[in-house]
């Protein structure tokens, strides 16, 4: 088979410059029809921008592009789109004000004209049975009332709507960050019968379990550039990571954990949910590290929310003895100070501290700084640079920096690994047990089995109230799921 | 991973449905408004409701409905036109000397300042300048410009435009037939045709509609072209009713507008906007305004801050709704 035509895409030499910072260094990357290619690679790696050349956001700085071996010299979105070539990009991009059915017309220029409205419903609403059966979204509700889990759902839906265009190649980037595991399993099984009707897929997430079982073929990026692609088969997750220059294996943190056991601190939050029937409470000590399982939605981040209220006015039924400091899951409506520099994003919470008289220190701001710059590696030329500078991951970290610099000795995380790559992860989780040892206490909300192993201690929510209190090593997936599902007590 | 059915996500229908309620009744917060200020009205003068009644007190809620809509167009791409009540004085101020004197010249005046306000549009959306200064700017030229087309009041309708303000339908007073055919034109035209949801979704997340292959240069042109033609009809239906001009005649109506349009439901960015309810603000602003206030033998002096104190109340209505809603 000749490879040239089989191809759907192919970009050679493709380079990308971001002012000083070098996104992508001459990077040769090809889909072929029927394939669906994994991409993996840590946050800044260029896997983003590579993408956006592919869909035609941005243009190449040099280097070709080619769709079905012929050369596009004037590539763009439209033109993309003629081709066949979608993409389901990171962030969210629904209009928040517009219904399902809107947002699925902005995608179509076909649907137009006497009618559009229903036929637009009935494309997205036959598509969403398809890829979720029993989703429960109407194509009338409006964008905004939908939960981030339905809204991702809906643009990876839109994605696969057909109307005049062909489609060939739709790029997933971590399009099931914001899902639960039962709706990310129906998707990746539709990707598959999708790939095996002979169109392709790009498939970028940083659940290497995901892109292992799901691709044929694994490209891994770092650095701007593509150090590996070969067959799935031929990586093991060890490989991935080694391959991605990530750290070590948690099996090892699975063991540190184990092995530690800390001693009892003083108690620092006792918590009971506001639809607690029974006398289940959240506890936490000093030097505890605390998760928070369950599917998602289940009132985590209420009782976070109520933790991080109880702090500044007593309430009861929550009992908190220290400063507490919160992680946002939602980085970019509840995180991150858009007009702020990188700097001033970290310092927000240290105010007091950063004072000198009535103004803020400067000097004392960038001290502050450059501590976590250095500390937890956020990788920017320069930390008064706009906090949009950074890439996703690196943003979370300055979150994570605005936190752990404070004075708080409670750090609250709702969900904060959302789309963050594995090394800035691992990373992370080192800085998590470190900064426990050191008697700070971690209340830590996650969507991902995996991150539970970091945690001494593990309540189970199900509606609202905790069902289930394990600790880690009575641990495991299986239970979780049980107690998540079981009928509540 | 392990599959699982989930039913129980954040969200649920039922909670959606709820959320969809906090809408509607939101949504018909500027009908409420209305009813109340129309039923204050009547107990104070009974006699006011009726076909004359109704002929007088909303004789300049078409000029106010057509101006308000105008704003809302701006409004439903994320900026903000502070130039629209001068720019309804000139238009006046053409409309009472060019218009009626050579016609063919007064047409093309306007249509050339509908051509202006699309240029404003495709200005601040290629330099990316604040709207709230390109318009505040844009406000004293046009007001100059009225000026020194009718430097003192006066100047004259064309008849075709006074017999067409003038018309009497029977049963229902005309005012409220022209209130209810903006509404019914605009809404079909923002909220139900195919380029009218291309049109809200650049106020929603222009991001999204430019990787989608949409240009917005083009929608910020047409918004802003169609508040330019809103607020020309606005001017010539002000000109109709007081059938004489003046340079300053339409400055309240900039305030009016964005008041209109928030008082309407409509929020200032997000492309949350709805004409239905921008018409039904202004005429709760131009009964508001005098009639109610008369009635109730508020003198003339109190009657401007009586207005701004009844826009407060009826705002935070709306925002105690809001905050329900979330």
């Amino acid at each position: 088979m000749p490879e040239a035509s089989a191809d759907i895409v192919r970009l050679d030499g493709a380079e990308k410059h971001f002012g000083a910072v070098r996104a992508l260094a001459g990077v040769d990357f090809h889909v072929g029809a029927g394939e669906c290619v994994g991409l993996v690679g840590h946050n800044g790696a260029g896997k983003s921008t590579l993408m956006h050349m592919v869909a035609g956001t941005l243009v190449p700085d040099s280097g070709r592009i080619a769709v079905r071996g012929g050369i596009e010299d004037n590539y763009s979105v439209p033109r993309a789109q003629q081709l066949g070539i979608r993409c389901v990009f990171q962030e969210l991009s629904l209009c928040p004000n517009l219904s399902v059915a809107e947002n699925t017309r902005i995608n179509h220029p076909a649907l137009s004209g006497f009618g559009w409205r229903r036929k637009a419903a009935d494309l997205i609403a036959a598509k969403l049975d398809e890829i979720f059966p029993g989703h429960s979204i109407s194509a009338s509700d409006i964008a905004s009332d939908l939960s981030i889990g339905r809204r991702q759902m809906v643009e990876v839906a839109r994605a696969f709507t057909v109307t005049q265009d062909p489609l060939e190649l739709v790029i997933l980037d971590e399009p099931t960050s914001s899902l639960d595991a039962h709706t990310a399993g129906q998707l990746l099984a539709f990707v598959r019968r999708f790939v095996a009707s002979g169109k392709s897929c790009i498939l970028i997430s940083h659940l290497l379990g995901e892109v292992l079982h799901n691709a044929d073929r694994i490209v891994v990026m770092r650095d701007g550039k593509v150090v590996a692609s070969d067959a799935a088969k031929a990586f093991d997750r060890d490989r991935l990571v080694t391959t991605m220059g990530g750290a070590e294996a948690r099996e090892k943190i699975a063991a540190e954990i184990a092995t530690q056991k800390p001693e009892t601190g003083p108690l620092r939050v006792r918590a009971r949910p506001a639809r607690q029937e029974d006398g289940n409470e959240l506890v936490a000590h000093a030097g505890e590290i605390i998760g928070l399982a369950g599917l998602a939605g289940h009132g985590q981040t209420d009782l976070l929310l109520a933790i991080f209220a109880a702090a500044a006015r007593s309430k009861t039924g929550i009992e908190v003895t220290a400063p507490v400091a919160l992680v946002a899951g939602d980085r970019q409506s509840d995180g991150i100070f858009a007009q702020w520099s990188i700097a001033q994003n970290i310092g927000i919470r240290s105010l007091a501290r950063l004072r000198n008289g009535l103004l803020i220190s400067p000097q004392r701001e960038a001290e502050l700084a450059t501590f976590w710059q250095k500390k937890i590696g956020i990788r920017t030329p320069d930390m008064n640079n706009n906090i949009f500078s950074l890439s996703g991951g690196n943003q979370q970290k300055v979150l994570f920096a605005r936190a752990l610099g404070s004075d708080a000795k409670i750090v609250l995380m709702d969900d904060p690994m959302r789309g963050v790559d594995i090394g800035t992860k691992l990373e992370v989780y080192d800085l998590v047990r470190e900064e426990a040892s050191r008697g700070r206490t971690f209340l830590w909300y996650t969507t991902e089995t995996e991150e539970l192993d970091n945690c001494h201690h593990i309540y189970v929510f199900k509606n609202g109230r905790i069902v289930a209190n394990l600790r880690r090593d009575e641990l495991t997936e299986q239970k979780i799921i049980q107690s998540s599902f079981g009928d509540a007590a | 991973m392990t599959a699982a059915p989930v039913e129980t996500s954040p969200k649920s229908s039922s909670e959606r449905g709820k959320l969809a309620r906090a809408r509607l009744l939101r949504s018909l917060l500027p009908a409420l408004s209305l009813v109340l200020v129309l039923l204050a009205i009547a107990w104070l003068n009974p006699r006011a409701i009726s076909y004359f009644g109704f002929s007088l007190m909303l004789n300049l809620a078409i000029p106010i409905a057509l101006a308000t809509i105008a704003q809302m167009f701006v409004i439903a791409g994320n900026e903000l036109d502070l130039s629209i009540g001068t720019f309804v004085g000139f238009v006046g101020c053409v409309t009472a000397t060019w218009l009626k004197d050579a016609p063919l010249v007064g047409v093309v005046i306007l249509l050339a300042s509908i051509g202006v306000y699309a240029l404003l549009g495709a200005l601040i959306y290629l330099r990316n300048l604040p709207s709230i200064v390109v318009t505040l700017g844009m406000s004293f030229v046009w007001q100059g410009l009225a000026i020194l087309i009718l430097p003192k009041p006066g100047g004259k309708a064309p008849d075709w435009l006074l017999s067409l303000m003038a018309f009497k339908p029977p049963f229902v007073p005309f005012p409220i037939i022209a209130a209810l055919l903006i509404a019914a034109v605009v809404y079909f035209g923002l909220m139900r045709t195919s380029y009218g949801v291309i049109l809200r979704g650049s106020g929603g997340n222009a991001a999204a509609l430019e990787r989608a292959g949409w240009s917005l240069l083009r929608t910020k042109i047409v918004l802003f072209a169609l508040a330019g033609l809103f607020g020309v009809l606005s001017g010539m239906a002000l000109i109709g009713i007081t059938t004489s001009a003046d340079a300053n005649i339409g400055n309240g109506y900039t305030l009016l507008s964005i008041a209109g349009v928030i008082l309407g439901g409509g929020e200032f960015v997000g492309g949350r906007v709805s004409p239905i309810g921008a018409v039904i603000g202004a005429l709760t602003l131009a009964l508001a305004a005098s009639p109610l206030l008369t009635f109730m033998h508020i003198p003339p002096d109190w009657q401007v801050a009586a207005n701004g104190a009844i826009l407060i109340i009826v705002l935070a209505a709306r925002v105690l709704i809001s905050r329900r809603e979330r």
